[in-house]
């Protein structure tokens, strides 16, 4: 880091491009969550002024920026170790690292505070706590220190379509929760499903990927339990009666067609020069997967709600 | 600094309190959106 310190102080001498502190945020992670947190208040039994339901998708999104650019102003060193974020606008120096600090900070409090004074105490709380569980409980704290890491930061997606229920209903019940829990369990899978196919260098760097620390068989055999544990999660809101038959059939086929892709993965062994087939299409499906089953459960409580069926 | 550098660093900052200025300024219509909405309740 010091040996291009003479580079680096005349590229900070110039005001950064907006377009970097843009970047900090994350903005292709946050298009998954502006959808669920807007599926989660969509589907939230009650009403919300458009205007206040607008609010605080924003501020889910700004909340979700704020931890993005809090991840990458500690991770600064580590992204710089690693040649898919290397050229982010911290490593590459176009940015000076207490500028993304600030900004982190500011995009953080400004959502929470937004979120509070407009739309609900509750939901800025637990927005409040989403940043703190992704930029230090995960980030800082247990990111380099156990292979379970995914599995941790997957809560962290996990909290914007609460967000969005409570934002509309303002209390925490059980739906809310099982949203969260669905995002949770969908994550592991989803992201191994990548780490198996995408060789990345997170051991050069010191941070413990399950394919690295557990080998390539055990997280085969994870990702398997966690679609047989996702089948039953994604059910589970049909089941409990929160929601209708339109979400529980999709969520029920979805789950079974995600389950059925993942036996593939679980069962081979990859050789030399292996394509990974089974695990390109395993990811592609995930993502396709979460967004089709929030879209069912918002398109199940606007067909309930017209009177469409029952 | 060069005539050349000041040039850079002038349109850098113009562009970044271009973006500033647009950003305050819808803050500044949904503020007053959320007070109008928030005072029929």
């Amino acid at each position: 880091m010091h040996t291009d310190s003479m580079t680096q102080a005349t590229t900070i001498q110039l005001p950064a491009d907006w377009r970097d502190f843009f970047a900090l945020t994350k903005p292709r992670v946050m298009s998954l969550v502006i959808f669920t947190g807007l599926c989660g208040l969509l589907a939230a039994p009650g009403t919300i002024n458009p205007v206040i339901g607008f609010t605080a998708i924003l501020c889910i999104a700004l909340g979700a920026g704020g931890a993005a650019a809090l991840n990458q102003w500690w991770e600064a060193d580590l992204d710089g170790g690693m040649k898919r974020t290397a050229s982010r606008p911290l490593p590459d120096g176009r940015l000076a690292r207490g500028d993304a600090l600030s900004f982190g900070i500011l995009l953080s409090a400004a959502s929470v505070m937004i979120m509070g004074l407009a739309v609900h105490w509750l939901a800025a709380i637990i927005l409040a706590v989403s940043i703190f569980y992704y930029a230090v409980i995960y980030t800082i704290w247990l990111k380099p220190r156990t292979p379970q890491n995914i599995v941790i930061g997957g809560g962290a997606g996990a909290f914007p379509p609460m967000i969005g229920w409570v934002a509309v209903t303002g209390e925490i019940t059980l739906m809310p929760v099982l949203l969260f829990a669905i995002i949770f369990f969908w994550t592991p899978p989803h992201f191994w499903a990548l780490a198996l196919f995408v060789k990345t260098d997170y051991a050069k760097v010191g941070i413990p990927m399950m394919p690295v620390v557990a080998g390539e068989r055990a997280t085969r055999q994870q990702i398997l339990i966690y679609s047989v544990i996702l089948l039953v999660v994604a059910a589970a809101p049909w089941l409990v009666g929160g929601t209708g038959a339109i979400y529980g059939g999709l969520a029920v086929a979805l789950s079974l067609a995600f389950l059925v892709l993942s036996i593939p993965v679980a069962t081979r062994a990859a050789g030399e020069g292996d394509e990974m087939k089974p695990e390109k299409r395993l990811f592609a499906f995930s993502i396709l997967y979460l967004f089709a089953l929030f879209a069912a459960l918002v398109i199940d409580r606007i067909a309930y709600a017209q009177g469409l069926l029952g | 600094m060069t005539p050349e550098e000041e040039a850079e660093y002038r349109k850098l900052q113009k562009s970044r309190n271009k973006v500033l200025g647009l950003v305050l300024m819808f803050f500044v219509l949904l503020f007053y959106a959320i007070t109008i909405v928030r005072m029929g309740d």
